[in-house]
């Protein structure tokens, strides 16, 4: 009988509670609060206080969309670390508390090792290795992944995230923040070779990302061109700088796919549902690459990730859970 | 009434990594409990500045913007390094909510903050100021002008 998972996600501004029967999602909720921010321009309600008003309630919805009671659950998993300490403390605090309670086993679970799996919800097994792209609005990481729990960051954002660098750009063009997906849905009606906007290279590592120069020369071009802010030809300008972000990600991910000889991609994050990078990624599937996106729902923060990967490891790697149960949330990523 | 000296002090930098020079300059000025306001519109090298500041005060890990997370922490060599970002944020009762009062000040603490302009009132008598601006004739210059106020 496959473990019952029950998962929380709250690191950032999202709480959403997921349960699982090992890899098969049977419920995945997301605050709606914050869904309306992301998809409406409504500010979000921030960090822990609302993580605590919401997740009782978003668990009793969560059960109850999976038609699983309480006492069905075997394993509990929540978001350890990075994010903002109050909120990960909200639904870590909540998710130790239930498998104590319950005498049930508890994994802490990283938010971005949740997102390398992401592509992969409902795969009861993974062939390794695989190259990892975690883009989103905080984090751009590029990864080699051997097994479940083995992996090597091979390069990440030495500033801004590729997800930021849209929603900045956005900023810059009038439009409200984030903008990310926005400038996307421009982008679409707009010439990509309108403008040049230069990749940068940084300096000792050939896999890191950096995405600040690009808002610079943004915002220089804009003044330049457009003192008075009139007439910007926004869908055009919105295509360029695309051109040049996705170009860059794929750039980098491709030099480790050839560098380690691995023709196999798993990209995840808010970004990975970018359509550019999705085109440009798909066509390498011609060359014979296998190319894996997470499923509508799964790109953004969300709790099914974590309760999966939680299943993943619980099924193929040693974890001692005592020890779990003593881990503490940590704001920032331990690559 | 207590009077309060305002020193003032600008520097002209013509790259990124001039701008990190200084950051490390200040970082070897900085003591326990300094709170860093750094204000500048997007681009401005806000971010590139405290890169700056925390290898100065031995930061090993990579530094990037916390605008979506809105807080890093770091371990200094001898203090805790909290990297603020309150770009996104649009009231002050999300301010209350980021837990910035707990830790802003604290013994052992260096706090740096982007976009602190939310948080003005509630930033110590003492914090440093640092206004970041572009050139208009060069991508690369930065104008940055130092605040430090005394009692």
């Amino acid at each position: 009988m496959k473990d019952i998972i029950f998962s929380i996600e709250t690191s950032c501004d999202e709480t959403s509670v997921s349960v699982l029967q090992g890899a098969k999602v049977l419920s995945n909720i997301i605050s709606s609060q914050s869904f309306h921010s992301k998809y409406g321009g409504i500010v979000p309600e921030l960090a822990s206080r609302s993580h605590i008003k919401i997740i009782d309630k978003i668990a009793t919805t969560a059960f109850k969309e999976a038609s699983v009671r309480k006492k069905d659950i075997t394993l509990v998993a929540a978001t350890g670390g990075p994010g903002l300490i109050g909120s990960l403390l909200t639904g870590f605090n909540f998710a130790k508390a239930f498998a104590l309670s319950r005498k049930i086993p508890f994994i802490s679970i990283d938010h971005i090792e949740s997102h390398i799996f992401s592509p992969f919800i409902g795969y009861e097994k993974i062939d390794f290795p695989f190259i990892a792209l975690v883009v989103s609005g905080g984090h751009t990481i590029l990864a080699k992944v051997e097994y479940y729990d083995k992996y090597v960051i091979l390069g990440q954002t030495v500033d801004d995230a590729a997800g930021e660098a849209f929603d900045k750009a956005g900023k810059l063009l009038g439009l409200d923040y984030p903008a990310g997906p926005e400038i996307d849905r421009l982008a679409e009606l707009g010439n990509e070779n309108y403008h040049h906007f230069p990749e940068a290279v940084v300096r000792n590592s050939v896999y890191n990302f950096s995405f600040s120069g690009i808002k610079t020369s943004l915002l220089y071009f804009l003044n330049e061109n457009f003192p008075d802010n009139k007439n910007i030809p926004i869908n055009d300008i919105s295509a360029s700088f695309r051109k040049s972000v996705i170009s860059s990600l794929l750039s980098r991910t491709l030099k480790a796919c050839t560098d380690y000889s691995i023709k196999k991609i798993a990209i995840s994050g808010g970004v990975s549902s970018n359509f550019l990078l999705r085109r440009k990624f798909r066509e390498l599937e011609s060359d014979g690459f296998e190319i894996y996106f997470p499923m509508p729902g799964y790109s953004t923060d969300n709790a099914a990730m974590i309760g999966y990967y939680a299943y993943l490891r619980s099924i193929y790697c040693k974890v001692n859970y005592t020890k779990e149960l003593s881990l503490n949330a940590y704001p920032v990523f331990r690559s | 009434m207590s009077d309060i000296t305002v020193t003032e002090f600008v520097r002209i930098t013509s790259s990124k990594d001039e701008t990190v020079e200084f950051g490390k300059e200040i970082a070897s000025n900085l003591k326990s409990g300094s709170v860093i306001a750094l204000y500048g519109n997007l681009g401005s090298g806000k971010t590139t500045l405290v890169k700056g500041i925390c290898e100065g005060l031995g930061v090993k890990e990579n530094v990037n913007s916390p605008t979506f997370t809105l807080i890093n922490e770091y371990k200094g060599r001898e203090l805790d390094v909290y990297h603020v970002d309150l770009y996104r944020l649009k009231s002050t009762s999300e301010l209350q909510e980021t837990g910035l009062t707990d830790f802003m000040g604290s013994y052992n603490t260096i706090t740096l903050i982007e976009w602190p302009e939310i948080a003005e009132s509630i930033l110590p008598v003492d914090a440093i100021k640092i206004y970041l601006s572009h050139s208009v004739e060069n991508e690369n210059t930065r104008w940055i002008k130092l605040e430090m106020r005394k009692k």
